[in-house]
């Protein structure tokens, strides 16, 4: 580890060592931030869920106990509170910490080649497999002289 | 003293690799018994100096020399001995070293057990193996030596990440690496086919020991690292699709599909091609991995940036093995013919939907994994990737390829009558759905997850009871029961496997379904209900630990008045680390685990605490257990110690 990382870790504990896990202990949702509401609550978490805690690569703010993450949760909280529909707090805090925010990239623009790469790749696999199925059904060729050679000795053993 | 001969010993190694990797395959390519003759004892030797270099390390952490860099940042005279051992792979340069030694050891493996093995393929396979290893050296000794001495040595050390002070995760690196090092033999053995020109039957019967070895190490090392994370992270997660965790997920997924495709090989020659394929890229998945976590570019471009050195030793490293071995693909892969003939209803098929659904849902990880490095670096925007993406974009290959298991397991190779094998799965099928439906009436108002979890999980447990049961003939119940425990052991182990597969797909569908959560202001003496139990905080108090010290909760839970378990969740701060951790009290349970985790004190007095019922926690790692020991019992069958140890290897195994 180099000298600098024991700073590191303090700032932001996910980018410590990146041995083999990134991530921190969070003790994240403060029973002070919840709303007595347990279905605004409830939309606060699902929503809270799908937001990257700006100063930490990996984990949400619904799991990190950064102090941007508590206020961002408090954010939402109070928006879910004015009447906010869940895309109307989202985006709210996209407009103001930009798109890196969302753990769940939308479909569209070139976000579609990462949501679409499984199902074509899918699809292609599929169709190579039948191709080549349909290739090796086709009549067998007879044996080569070196294969009949090898079958004699097989039957002699 | 030590130090010096343990470096001294590291680079002798390197030039015995250097060796192994060029005169047994220039002897193979000449026809020189005598040159082919020197990758054995070159592996052997390998071993012998890098095992000496690791011994040197270990000890330089265990005595505590503060003279080495590589201890000052990561051990300290206070912790515990297993912590001082398990940080020498704690660390970069460490774990390097681990996976050097790990190959070697491997190397050395196919030099003691690969007697049976035609001299060419064995040097061959022996050089490749060198050639890793002169890499990996290289990396090591010329960008991250672990012996490089400090001038004016402190008096004390920086201590290990309290984090990785942890039983389960002491052990989760090796295993880890033993798993991606253990697909460098896959890697090789295709390379060396691919040299030669020929695969064939036996070919597929040597490569398949070594890839479920493989498989087994990164199935153990992967569910350590998960059952850490849930009761060491504090929020009872077991799985975060982090980058870390991904590296180490392809590969998985990639060696399961290389074993099964390695099946096709040896049983009906065929899929040649494409097994060679996958052993070069489940490799070059764990170089990828190594890449990822090595280099910090996942983290953070700049920190890459910033310290390339690394990251662009193990990108070459990445692109030499990797696009070496695909061009060798690109020009030999024509000559791979198949043989074995299969129609579209087979046990091959059903194979080739497995491969192609688990080599799919590999890559899928791997784009979602990368994406963000996309963003950055192509498309100059600042995108992320997390949970909600994966698990809309990846599960559903999961559930295809649990849907198709059961039929496809039981498939006739060759030619097989889908009718025929779900006939006999309609007693599975029935019991999976009325499982389902029963969870179904059971829960209310919540997802359709926990019910499908479990409809798919028992329709894959029983799937593979009825496939071992279909093995043993048409008599009588008793004499089928007789004849079960002389079922051969691959039956077993494929039957475990596919059973651990089911298990885990149940238990993650039930945590993510039916966990419960609650998080409250509790006062020392107040109780509060959670779900069924009632939990109460007796007293919080602060105790000193061998190398932190600990704020202590003692927390009492009843049910219905029955005590069921006093538990103590700690907050742990580690002082040379400057660090604080959160230490879950679990109360394990076979069907739910009770999981405690003490927070910080309010300023109204009392403190918060978070509590949570996880269900079916064990499940997971029973599942995974039986996926490894799966494995195990199938690495373990008479056909592979005999042709371990057979110069001829029966040629034409009749179809089943």
């Amino acid at each position: 580890m180099r000298r600098s990382a024991k700073r590191r870790w303090a700032d932001c504990p996910p980018y410590f060592l990146a041995l083999f896990l990134m991530l921190s202990p969070a003790w994240a949702v403060q029973p002070d931030e919840m709303l007595a509401d347990p279905g605004l609550e409830a939309r606060a978490r699902a929503i809270s869920r799908d937001i990257r805690c700006p100063v930490c690569q990996g984990e949400t703010i619904d799991d990190s106990n950064a102090p941007i993450a508590r206020d961002l949760r408090i954010i939402i909280r109070e928006r879910l509170v004015a009447g906010d529909s869940d895309q109307a707090v989202i985006d709210y805090v996209v407009a103001r910490y930009g798109e890196g925010v969302l753990f769940n990239p939308p479909a569209e623009g070139a976000n579609l080649i990462l949501w679409l790469a499984g199902p074509v790749l899918l699809v292609a696999g599929i169709g190579v497999a039948m191709a080549a199925a349909r290739r090796r059904v086709a009549p067998e060729a007879s044996l080569s002289a070196e294969e009949e050679l090898r079958l004699r000795e097989i039957l002699k053993e | 003293m030590v130090v010096e001969l343990g470096h001294f010993a590291l680079i002798l190694a390197l030039m015995v690799a250097l060796v192994q990797a060029t005169l047994p395959l220039w002897g193979a390519q000449r026809g020189d018994p005598r040159l082919m003759a020197l990758a054995g004892p070159a592996a052997g030797l390998q071993l012998l100096l890098v095992g000496a270099s690791f011994a040197a390390l270990m000890w330089a952490f265990v005595v505590s020399d503060f003279s080495l860099a590589v201890v000052v940042a990561n051990s300290h005279t206070a912790k515990p001995l297993l912590y001082k051992i398990s940080g020498v792979w704690g660390n970069h340069e460490g774990s390097l070293l681990l996976w050097v030694l790990i190959l070697a050891v491997y190397g050395a493996a196919v030099a003691v057990f690969g007697g049976g093995l035609p001299d060419r393929l064995r040097a061959r396979v022996l050089a490749v193996q060198g050639l890793i290893g002169v890499a990996f050296m290289a990396f090591l000794l010329f960008t991250s030596n672990p012996f490089w001495r400090l001038a004016t040595p402190p008096l004390n050390g920086q201590d290990l990440n309290p984090l990785l002070q942890d039983p389960g995760l002491a052990f989760h690196p090796p295993f880890l690496y033993l798993g991606y090092v253990g697909l460098s033999m896959a890697f090789s053995f295709a390379v060396a086919a691919l040299i030669e020109g020929r695969v064939d039957a036996a070919w597929g019967r040597w490569v398949r020991p070594w890839t479920l070895a493989a498989w087994i190490f990164l199935t153990i090392g992967i569910a350590l690292g998960s059952w850490w994370a849930y009761y060491e992270l504090g929020w009872g997660g077991f799985w975060f699709w982090d980058p870390v965790e991904n590296a180490s997920f392809m590969p998985w997924l990639l060696a399961a599909a290389l074993l099964h495709s390695s099946i096709v090989v040896e049983k009906r020659e065929s899929l040649k091609a494409w097994t060679i394929l996958l052993a070069i890229l489940a490799f070059g998945f764990s170089l990828i991995g190594t890449f990822l976590v090595r280099s910090g570019v996942i983290t953070s471009v700049h920190a890459f940036a910033n310290d390339p050195e690394r990251g662009v030793f193990i990108l070459m490293i990445l692109g030499v093995f990797t696009g070496g071995a695909l061009l060798l693909f690109a020009a030999r892969a024509g000559t791979m013919e198949s043989r074995g003939v299969f129609s579209l209803v087979s046990r091959e098929s059903a194979l080739v939907a497995n491969n192609i659904l688990l080599s799919v849902s590999a890559f899928v990880v791997f784009i979602g994994t990368i994406w963000p490095l996309v963003g950055t670096m192509l498309l100059g925007r600042d995108l992320s990737v997390g949970e909600p993406f994966f698990n809309a974009a990846f599960s559903p290959f999961m559930v295809a390829l649990a849907v198709i298991l059961p039929p496809g397991a039981m498939l006739a190779w060759k030619r097989g009558s889908i009718e025929r094998s779900l006939r006999g799965l309609v007693p599975a099928l029935v019991l999976a759905l009325a499982l389902g439906a029963l969870a179904f009436a059971m829960q209310t108002g919540r997802s359709a997850l926990g019910p499908v979890g479990l409809a798919l999980g028992a329709w894959v447990v029983f799937g593979a009871l009825t496939d071992l049961w279909a093995r043993t003939g048409r008599e009588a119940v008793a004499a089928r029961f007789a004849r079960l425990s002389r079922l051969p052991r691959a039956d077993w182990g494929k039957a475990t496997a596919h059973m651990g597969l089911g298990v885990t797909i149940f238990a993650v569908a039930a945590m993510n379904a039916w966990k419960i959560e609650d998080i409250r202001v509790v006062q020392e003496g107040e109780s509060f209900p959670l779900g069924a139990y009632e939990v109460r905080l007796d007293r919080v108090e602060e105790v000193q630990g061998p190398n932190y010290v600990s704020t202590m909760g003692t927390m009492t839970v009843t049910r219905g008045g029955a005590l069921v378990a006093v538990l103590n969740p700690e907050k742990r701060v580690y002082p040379v680390a400057g660090m604080p951790t959160t230490e879950a009290a679990i109360d394990y349970g076979l069907v739910r685990d009770l999981y405690l985790v003490l927070g910080d004190r309010q300023k109204s007095g009392g403190w918060a605490v978070r509590s949570y019922i996880e269900p079916f926690a064990n499940w997971l790692w029973a599942g995974a257990f039986l996926m490894a020991l799966g494995g195990g019992l199938s690495l373990s069958d008479r056909r592979y110690r005999v042709a371990a140890g057979a110069r001829k290897v029966p040629v034409g195994v009749p179809a089943e």
